[in-house]
């Protein structure tokens, strides 16, 4: 994903030039700092200013809150409190006045500085908002203290800012609040200066979160699923078992009964909707429907005819994603070569909140209420579904209960099912859609499955000196909108990201990509293609290191110092290395295990950042693993809130490893075998491991945090039972082999 | 109608007796803290308290149970839930949130029960409790550190 957003940024037209303006903040008063879109100089210059070339990123009202818009989708990884720590740190706001607000669907003001769209996504929040937030915040300061200074009679240089309160030294004192109508009438500084990181006061510190005391009481309104509008129905759709089938025939009789059931509707492509005056009608009326479908043209494949098909492939040559030397002759004169072929199931996202979207259509307009993750997709995806004009739908975003990348699809399938039920329905209503947890499970939508087959050479010293890789796993981007951005002369980037830029030294290097085409959505997953090459290189590198007769980490040491002959990849090294021995400090590797106790290790780079971690797993009586601890050490740049990247690395361990241990999707003649919970099985408290996690100090520019903690977790455990069992395994999840 | 007492208040709904409590809280009083996770009783989400027990509202037929003393999110209080909404508060425990009014329910419980629980009885009394942000390593911590409030 990082290529495709690089792909992204280079042809998205990127603004060149941006200042900051102000507004008026309406009926609430006071004062609105944002950036004014490019091309509108001259009507700024003309006192033209309005609401259409504005883009507020911070509002400061009389009551003394600082209100922060936010452009990304939070989901559950803090990106709003991460947001307004970078204001309130530039502006010296106190924290508890700090606020944050989801900004609307606009592509031209809130776009992702890294796609060119307004999404989120590949653990971009901070990253591509590090310097345009701080910006705002700065420019707020300055014209506050500006406002004062005024006001006092005195010099700007003179006051001071110190959590959220205005300083001179004769006594005078002033809150922001007080100050912000002043602010708003001034002109805006043409530059501001951003502190050094030396002056920093919440940035690399601490913040509170600010979504978190709503979520403590079960506050109203803050998930899509909570929204309800006057005049509502909740519409339940029922979708074919198999992909690409449709509606046969439809027998609604029963269900039509259901008191509160207001219609039962064909919807053309997508199946059968249940509208009802509230969500139990929908639900029960869903499991009276007799539906027939035809499956002519629907995928009917099984997984295990899937797996049989990848496993042939993976035996062909196919297009080359990496070649450098000549890895076959390096292969055909190793002392030692070690080959394995790894198998990976289809895995469902299952966050805790199910698909839901709220639409209401009104003439030529339409509103809609629900977590937005790639608000400009889906804004043209309902305009085109109801004919109207894209600036024409509102997007109100409300926090996502999960997504792990769900929430964002290339065809915005939730987005054209619940405009399509308002289109038939036609009435202008608010329509909730509403997936029940089977409807989530089955809806496809997948971390595609994979089959990766690899061999590699060492030579008598036990040096790595050919790497032969190569991965069957269908493509995320091919025929879609993105495809041009992603997929080059047959390969799509996500599928080989965390291998193509294989790191350690190697003689030779080639890798291939097959992309079968199977007709079961698929779609990125936390952390997208690394959880698949995370594992293989990481399981390799152990296996590697056995046939050396070396300890895993001395292995990895040895083959992250020696010059690569590339700078990019010997940069990485030297921060891998950091994160390797960060962690080997804490584990105290060195040491070894304790007794009845098992370890393993794995590093890996994804979305710009290091992260390693070392597994401490114990064996139970039913030969089954137990992950007991988990240390973990990440190289994230700068971390604006630290406590909150180890949240994200805490999760990012969790949520890897329930899909490690015990998660697939499995298909039978095309059917999803799996339905809920029962049968998807989620990680819960007694498998969570006791988990450490350091942050490295770093003044390098922001990096991912929401996915990379995800990666080297499956290695990290498959490591640990090799050093147990002799053998890494290589079918997931480990359940499937008895092992969870 | 049924006749409900739902944090403290008598409420009376109109509803086919077999709908799950979970949607006449959510749909019907407008307690939306409840939350829909699997409809099956597997994840936990819907918790709420029935006479002071723990109790999957999803599976809880409305009609079962007029008569007893519901809780919600929106109504639970004492020394118990205070020192669990605090800790959760102080350890910044939630992610995406959408199970935690589950958890502090389950966390509440406990607490009142066991006031000085052990890991053990930690994992005994939250395993039905999914957090799909996987941020059980908090909740533990919170729960220690709630019971240290409650001992103080």
């Amino acid at each position: 994903m990082l290529h495709l957003m690089q792909r992204m940024a280079n042809a998205a037209p990127r603004p060149s030039r941006r200042s900051f303006l102000k507004l008026s903040a309406g009926a609430a008063g006071g004062l609105l700092i944002g950036v004014k879109l490019p091309g509108s100089l001259a009507q700024a210059a003309e006192g033209a200013a309005s609401d259409q070339m504005f883009t507020p990123f911070v509002r400061i009202t009389p009551d003394n809150l600082v209100t922060v818009l936010n452009k990304h989708l939070d989901m559950g990884q803090g990106n709003a409190t991460g947001l307004a720590t970078l204001v309130a740190e530039e502006l010296d706001a106190s924290t508890e006045q700090m606020r944050a607000e989801f900004a609307p669907a606009d592509n031209a003001k809130y776009q992702n500085l890294l796609f060119g769209v307004q999404g989120t996504g590949g653990s971009t929040a901070i990253a591509n908002s590090f310097e345009q937030y701080r910006k705002a915040g700065a420019t707020a300061r300055a014209m506050l203290v500006a406002a004062a200074a005024e006001a006092w009679g005195v010099a700007a240089s003179e006051i001071s800012v110190k959590a959220g309160t205005l300083s001179h030294p004769s006594g005078k004192s002033a809150t922001f609040g007080e100050m912000a109508e002043a602010a708003a009438a001034l002109d805006v500084p043409g530059d501001v200066t951003l502190k050094t990181p030396d002056q920093w006061v919440y940035i690399g510190k601490g913040f509170p979160r600010l979504d978190v005391a709503n979520k403590t009481v079960g506050a109203p309104n803050t998930y899509g699923m909570d929204v309800q509008r006057d005049d509502q129905l909740v519409a339940v759709l029922t979708r074919p078992r198999a992909f690409g089938a449709t509606v046969a025939s439809l027998n609604a009789d029963e269900a039509r009964k259901v008191a509160g059931v207001v219609d039962v509707i064909d919807v053309p492509g997508h199946g059968v909707a249940v509208l009802a005056t509230s969500t139990w009608p929908a639900i029960k009326a869903q499991g009276l429907l007799e539906i027939e479908w035809d499956e002519s043209k629907a995928e009917t494949r099984s997984s295990d005819a899937l797996f049989d098909e990848y496993r042939t492939l993976a035996q062909a040559e196919g297009p080359v994603f990496r070649h450098d030397g000549d890895a076959a002759a390096q292969l055909e004169g190793a002392a030692n070569v070690v080959e394995e072929t790894f198998e990976f199931p289809y895995l469902a996202h299952g966050m805790m909140e199910p698909m839901v979207l709220t639409i209401h259509v009104e003439g030529d307009r339409a509103t809609l209420w629900y977590p937005a993750q790639f608000q400009t997709v889906d804004q043209a995806t309902a305009a085109s579904v109801l004919g109207i004009p894209q600036e024409n739908v509102a997007i109100n975003t409300l926090y996502g209960g999960g997504s792990f990348g769900r929430r964002t699809s290339f065809d915005a399938k939730h987005i054209v099912e619940a405009a399509s039920i308002a289109k038939i329905w036609g009435k202008s209503q608010p329509i909730k859609l509403v997936y029940t947890r089977e409807d989530d499970t089955r809806a496809g939508y997948y971390r595609p499955m994979g089959v990766h087959k690899v061999r590699v050479g060492l030579d008598a010293d036990g040096n790595l000196v050919g790497w032969h890789h190569r991965i069957v796993q269908q493509s995320l981007m091919s025929g879609t909108a993105f495809e041009s951005f992603a997929v080059k002369d047959g390969i799509d980037s996500t599928s080989v990201e965390g291998v193509e830029d294989f790191s350690y030294a190697v003689s030779a290097f080639h890798g291939e990509l097959h992309s079968p085409k199977v007709g079961v959505p698929v779609l990125w997953w936390r952390s997208v293609g690394h959880t698949q090459t995370a594992y293989v290189v990481e399981t390799m590198i152990d296996r590697a290191a056995e046939a050396a007769g070396a300890d895993p980490v001395a292995f990895r040491r040895a083959h992250l110092t020696r010059k690569t002959g590339s700078d990019a990849h010997d940069a990485d090294n030297a921060r891998k290395l950091g994160v390797l021995d960060k962690v080997v400090e804490m584990s105290g590797w060195s040491e070894g295990a304790p007794e009845g106790r098992f370890r393993g290790v794995a590093v890996h780079k994804s979305f710009n950042s290091y992260v390693a971690e070392v597994a401490e797993v114990s064996r139970r009586d039913d030969g089954t693993f137990k992950v007991e601890k988990v240390w973990c050490a990440v190289d994230c740049g700068v971390a604006v809130n630290p406590d909150n990247v180890k949240a994200q690395m805490e999760g990012g361990i969790g949520y890897g490893l329930g899909a490690i241990l015990f998660d697939e999707i499995t298909l039978t003649d095309g059917h999803v075998d799996q339905e809920n919970f029962d049968t998807y099985r989620p990680l819960r408290m007694e498998d969570m491991p006791a988990v450490e996690v350091e942050v490295i100090a770093s003044a390098a520019a922001p990096t991912g945090a929401g996915e990379p903690g995800t990666p080297p977790i499956g290695p990290a455990v498959a490591n640990a039972i090799r050093a147990a069992t002799g053998s890494v395994p290589s079918v997931l999840p480990l359940s499937k082999a008895g092992l969870a | 109608m049924i006749r409900l007492n739902v944090n403290g208040e008598d409420r009376e709904v109109d509803v086919d007796p077999e709908t799950p409590l979970l949607w006449v809280l959510r749909d019907e009083l407008q307690l939306t803290g409840t939350k829909y996770g699997c409809g099956i009783a597997a994840c936990g989400a819907c918790t709420v308290q029935m006479d002071g027990f723990p109790t999957r509202s999803c599976q809880t037929r409305v009609s079962d149970v007029e008569g007893a003393k519901i809780t919600t999110i929106e109504g639970v209080d004492g020394k118990a839930a205070s020192a669990v909404q605090a800790a959760w508060r102080e350890l910044d425990v939630p992610q995406c949130g959408y199970c935690q009014s589950g958890q502090i329910l389950a966390a509440t419980a406990l607490l009142a029960e066991t006031p000085k629980p052990s890991d053990d009885d930690i994992d005994a009394a939250m395993s039905g409790n999914v957090c799909r942000c996987a941020t059980y390593h908090r909740i533990r911590a919170a729960i220690h550190r709630a019971s240290e409030t409650m001992e103080g």
